[in-house]
């Protein structure tokens, strides 16, 4: 038996890291819809859900019962074999793209096994993510056709003209990290970052590269059809556009699909312009280790201040025990060296992703939508040109600097 | 190390089933999508010679097919519309003006 | 029975299943999708033979763009399923063996003369796309430049081709 597990290591142990990503993720995505109904609830005067569970945290557990339970009708006259490849292509390739993305810098060693944080680290990395966003225009435009019906077939024609667009704009931005880095692979990307530990957040790839973030920004934002780009999927404008006519599972499939790539492009983001796993400190500044610590224990202990005096029981015993924990693991991070110095890639990391994260449920709650053909030429004419623009100034910069 | 004769006799394979759909299909977009995967075994057997020659210039021919093919997707897709306004069908058969 | 013989017959098959199908499916948005299936499948190939730059833009362009502007053209012209045509009988029965004899005759063709192709040493290592790049905007440049002017002209012929009727005066 262990000699079975010691010959096929690699596979088990990628296994197990593939299990425990998509838990981790799924999980992910539905704290996600609570945290945007949260938010945008917040900007808008009004409390979010906050009925089922203490602050509404068991409501995404609700609405998951609720896709699971609902019916589920097939429209007639459905090409039946596209309408059930869809919304399985789109959460399929959403959910792959986050094999490719690097947690950690360290790897954790156990009985002589080298376990990185990340499921894969390609040679191309960057374009294998290049390569799923463009076959998932294919979920969303089959969706489209196959639901026979013309709110669907528009919305689906209009959305994926809108991401073949903007694909475009979204992988000249890139060109100028690249050339900074010299190499697809998002780990080199960021360890480009960090040949100066010294300058910190100055290091990063977000003060040479301005403007290829805005442009790499703005066109994952109509990549992953969100607000203020989400015309072909807009309630008022389409009906539901190309998930109209799907039911409850196929619509939570497109659902997780959609806040999967949301989460895959806040990784994106911090990865090629943030630094990463890489913090804004100096690393000589080493008092800055106990950060962590320092945001998660008076977390915890006003989680639990804000338990005891809730209204309801449920309320009354959940959230200080969650605070407890909160606060036993800001204790822990202190008192063991060798765990908080682990932590601190993968904690500036989820920081960064969270700050995008919430960028984006920003943007929902603020910004109106763009009309279709502005939202055409709005790609076309100007985030093409400028992110073509970003290339040229970038390779000309790094051409005159190496003369 | 698997031998080039493998990926060479897949290509044939490939490139024998593009003329077999070329042939016995109807739709003209169909007959268009078996030139693509005609093109793909050839590209098929180019990646595989550059493998085996240790060179790289295989795979560069293989991106400017790439690019050939996209051109001439996109022009041919223009051709078909305009068949399809002229014609009003998509039957290969139909297209038959020219004939004595 | 290594790894990448098993990794390479698997992705054979489903390539080869994927030509049948795009020959046997009667809809043609089955039909590319199938092409879509037997394009990934060569992506995998690529990538089992190290070209992994060659893999990504096959994903990339062939699969992400030329498929998606068939998939568009299909469901803008609306092509329903073929319909019955009058093909010859004769033709069916006499061609099909003829077309896979071909086949078999280019297969045992290739299987036959390529025992002397193993004559380069096979690494087996990725190839660095610094290189391929090398290579692309050096020894191929003319080429290259040649490409980019064939893409303007293919953009232009396809707006000019798809666009309708202007008013006659416009002549």
């Amino acid at each position: 038996m262990t000699d079975f597990l010691a010959q096929h290591a690699d596979i088990l142990i990628t296994l197990v890291k593939i299990a425990l990503l998509l838990f981790i993720v799924l999980t992910v995505n539905a704290y996600l819809t609570w945290f945007e109904r949260k938010v945008v609830a917040h900007m808008q005067s009004r409390w979010g859900p906050h009925r089922v569970g203490p602050h509404g945290l068991l409501q995404p557990l609700a609405d998951g019962a609720k896709f699971l339970l609902k019916e589920d009708p097939t429209p007639a006259g459905v090409d039946k074999f596209t309408y059930f490849l869809a919304p399985l292509m789109a959460l399929a390739l959403a959910l792959t793209s986050i094999a490719i993305i690097p947690f950690g810098p360290d790897p954790i060693r156990v009985l002589g096994h080298d376990i990185y944080l990340g499921i894969v680290d390609l040679n191309i990395g960057i374009l294998a993510l290049f390569a799923i966003t463009a076959l998932s225009v294919y979920g969303v435009a089959l969706a489209g056709w196959s639901s026979n019906s013309k709110y669907p077939l528009l919305g689906g024609l209009r959305s994926s003209a809108q991401m073949v667009s903007y694909e475009l704009a979204l992988t000249m931005s890139v060109v100028g990290v690249l050339l900074l880095a010299g190499s697809f692979s998002l780990r080199d990307i960021i360890n480009a970052q960090a040949i100066h530990p010294e300058r910190g957040i100055i290091g990063w790839n977000i003060f040479p590269q301005i403007l290829g973030f805005l442009c790499f920004f703005i066109a994952a934002i109509a990549e992953t059809n969100r607000v203020p780009f989400d015309l072909p999927e807009a309630e008022s404008e389409l009906v539901a556009g190309f998930h109209t006519e799907y039911a409850s599972f196929k619509f939570a499939m497109f659902f997780i699909a959609e806040y999967t790539s949301m989460i895959t492009v806040s990784c994106l983001c911090a990865i090629l312009f943030f630094g990463g796993w890489l913090s804004p400190f100096p690393a000589s500044w080493t008092f800055t280790h106990y950060l962590p610590s320092a945001i998660l224990i008076p977390f915890g202990l006003w989680v639990v201040w804000d338990g005891i005096r809730y209204e309801t029981i449920f309320g009354r015993i959940v959230l200080p025990g969650l605070g407890t924990i909160i606060t036993v693991i800001g204790a822990v991070l202190i008192a063991l060296p060798f765990i908080n110095e682990f932590i601190q890639g993968p904690f500036w990391l989820l920081g960064k992703i969270l700050f995008f994260l919430f960028v984006y449920v920003w943007m929902r709650g603020t910004l109106p939508r763009f009309r279709y053909d502005q939202l055409m030429s709005f790609g076309w004419k100007l985030l093409l040109p400028v992110s073509l623009a970003n290339v040229v100034i970038t390779a000309s910069v790094i051409l005159l600097r190496s003369r | 190390m698997i031998p080039t004769h493998y990926y060479l006799i897949l290509s044939a394979v490939l490139f024998g089933l593009g003329v077999i759909a070329f042939i016995f299909r109807r739709n003209i977009i169909t007959i268009f999508m078996s030139i693509e995967l005609m093109l793909n075994a050839v590209n098929l057997a180019f990646v595989a010679f550059s493998q085996a020659w240790n060179r790289l210039d295989g795979q560069v021919f293989v991106l400017f097919v790439i690019v050939v093919a996209a051109a001439e997707a996109a022009v041919g897709l223009g051709i078909i519309i305009l068949i399809q306004r002229n014609r009003q069908s998509l039957n290969v058969e139909r297209v038959d003006l020219l004939k004595l | 029975m290594n790894a990448p013989l098993i990794v390479f017959f698997v992705l054979a098959v489903v390539a080869i299943l994927g030509a049948i199908s795009l020959i046997l499916q009667r809809h043609p948005i089955h039909s590319a999708l199938s092409l879509i299936v037997v394009m990934v499948a060569l992506a995998g190939l690529y990538l089992l033979m190290g070209a992994e730059f060659v893999a990504a833009v096959q994903i990339i362009v062939y699969g992400g763009a030329i498929m998606v502007l068939f998939v568009f053209v299909i469901m803008l012209l609306n092509a329903g399923s073929e319909e019955r045509t009058n093909i010859s009988k004769m033709a069916g029965w006499a061609g099909l063996p003829l077309a896979i004899a071909l086949m078999g005759f280019l297969a045992a063709a290739v299987a036959r003369s390529t025992d002397r192709v193993q004559a380069a040493a096979q690494t087996g290592a990725p190839a660095p796309t610094k290189a391929l790049a090398t290579l692309l905007f050096q020894d191929f440049v003319y080429p290259f430049e040649l490409t980019s002017f064939l893409i303007l002209v293919a953009i232009l012929g396809a707006i000019v081709l798809a666009q309708r009727d202007q008013k006659e005066s416009h002549l």
